[in-house]
């Protein structure tokens, strides 16, 4: 590691200030991500404000429309809140295939979101439930919040405060995980309410997590695992890597995403 | 450098540390309790887990910083005096172990298992839970075996009592 000066403040107000302090300052979270970074000394932060003291960004609360639930909720927690198991059970499954328990215990929200890691799995339910993410200074729909790989809307000293998921419809994940990593080598969310159908793919896709248009077009027309037969994101535009060819993630698509519609008509 | 205080094993301690430093190194370099090992470095294989206020974490992911204030246990803290700890007991019983350089990690997540999900594992569930944890020589057959049975203990049930199989398959 580079070195680096640590701060953890307890109040938002410090940790904006220590972020705009310097350029090169970095916010952290649960670490799962970024310590391992810093070990391969692949970043190289002046100071890293831990944020895990900042009692304002943490907690899930449930309002009439919406579950607002802080950046620095842990996976661990949002797998097993009562309200998050309640309201948004897909959400809380997805949370719940992260990593191993020892990652659920540190990894959070926030940080998961602003890595945008196109095999992270929080940016396709994101996408597909149509949240809001707030920073500290502005709010942004998801669509406009992932902007490609690893990148986000996020300006420098900028953090995500929580993310708002809108309630209503229903929802559901799946995931085939790298059987090695357990990150997402394509991970499908399908949600549905009344007439709108969102299909959100992460793990697969060179650009980062995508809506993928022509399943939600078959799925409105006819909402059955039938409708997908013979369609399939472009291969051409998959990630290829030792893990699997671009074909072999279209094809992992594909298939996720009819066992997903499958077991939402099931569910119905 | 910094200073960071926080309880190892029930007793309180500050080391002077370098903002770097992992939580491992100072459970390892500066304060030598060598129980809690390295597998991977790269957060793949628990073999550092510790509880850092009562939950499993990777020491080898975790800034010393980061635990300033906490209750960190290493497997060096479990045991009472000369009694194993309920989990150290089941793995000695049940073969759990070979070469024993996972098992630190091992016992740690079988702890923090139970704190989660309650003494009554199947060994589907401790399976799905050791994702984390990885083991070069047993097989997991008797780690898995060990696991259950050691929850079994901790609750104060007795293995074999038939409240649940504590080898499934
Ligand atoms: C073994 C392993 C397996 C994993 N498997 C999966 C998986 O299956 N699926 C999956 O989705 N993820 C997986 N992860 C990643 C894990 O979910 C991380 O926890 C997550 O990507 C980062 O969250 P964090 O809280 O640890 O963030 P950190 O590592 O602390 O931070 C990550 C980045 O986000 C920035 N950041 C953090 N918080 C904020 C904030 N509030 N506002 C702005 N920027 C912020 C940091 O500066 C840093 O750049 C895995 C990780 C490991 C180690
Ligand atoms: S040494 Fe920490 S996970 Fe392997
Ligand atoms: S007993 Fe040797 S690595 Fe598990």
């Amino acid at each position: 590691m580079f070195a680096f000066a640590y701060h953890r403040p307890s109040e938002l107000a410090d940790a904006l200030a220590a972020l705009a302090a310097s350029e090169e300052a970095k916010p952290l979270a649960g670490g799962q991500t970024l310590i391992p970074t810093l070990k391969q000394r692949l970043a190289s932060p002046s100071d890293l404000v831990d944020l895990s003291g900042v009692t304002a960004l943490k907690g899930i609360t449930l309002h009439d429309d919406a579950l607002v639930i802080g950046a620095m909720a842990r996976h661990v927690e949002v797998a097993t809140s009562p309200v998050v198991v309640a309201h948004l059970p897909a959400l809380a499954a997805l949370a719940g295939l992260i990593g191993d328990p020892a990652v659920r215990n540190r990894g959070t929200l926030g940080g998961s979101i602003a890595n945008n890691d196109p095999s992270a799995d929080y940016p396709a339910a994101c996408l597909a439930l149509a949240a809001t993410i707030v920073t500290d200074r502005r709010e942004l729909l998801a669509a406009a919040f992932f902007t490609g790989l690893f990148e986000t809307a996020l300006q420098p000293g900028e953090i995500v405060t929580a993310v708002r998921f809108p309630l209503g419809g229903e929802g559901t994940y799946e995931k085939y995980p790298n059987p090695a990593s357990r990150y997402a080598m394509a991970g499908v969310f399908v949600w549905r309410g009344g007439d709108e159908i969102r299909v959100a793919v992460t793990g697969a896709s060179q650009g980062g997590v995508f809506r993928w248009a022509e399943a939600e077009a078959a799925l409105a027309a006819e909402f059955s695992p039938a409708a997908l037969d013979g369609l399939k994101p472009e291969a051409d535009d998959m990630i290829a890597d030792i893990h699997g060819s671009g074909a072999y993630r279209a094809q992992l698509v594909a298939v996720m995403a009819r066992r997903a519609v499958a077991r939402l008509a099931a569910a119905r | 450098m910094r200073d960071v205080t926080l309880t190892i094993n029930g007793a309180p301690v500050s080391v002077a540390v370098d903002e770097r430093t992992l939580l491992v190194q100072l459970i390892r370099d500066d304060l030598r309790l060598t129980g809690t090992h390295v597998g991977c470095d790269t957060s793949q294989c628990g073999a550092c887990n510790v509880l850092v206020d009562g939950e499993a974490v990777k020491a080898c992911a975790v800034l010393a910083m980061q635990a300033e204030g906490a209750e960190v246990v290493t497997v060096e803290g479990l045991a009472a005096g000369e009694t194993l700890h309920p989990m150290q007991a089941a793995f000695r019983e049940h073969h759990g172990l070979q070469c024993g350089f996972c098992t630190p990690g091992m016992i740690v997540a079988g702890i923090d298992m139970v704190r989660r999900l309650g003494p009554q594992l199947d060994a589907a569930t401790v399976r799905a839970e050791l994702e984390g944890n990885l083991c070069r020589c047993t097989g997991y057959h008797n780690i898995v075996k060990a696991i259950q049975a050691g929850a079994l203990a901790m609750a104060g049930a007795v293995p074999g009592s038939g409240a649940v199989p504590v080898a499934a398959e």
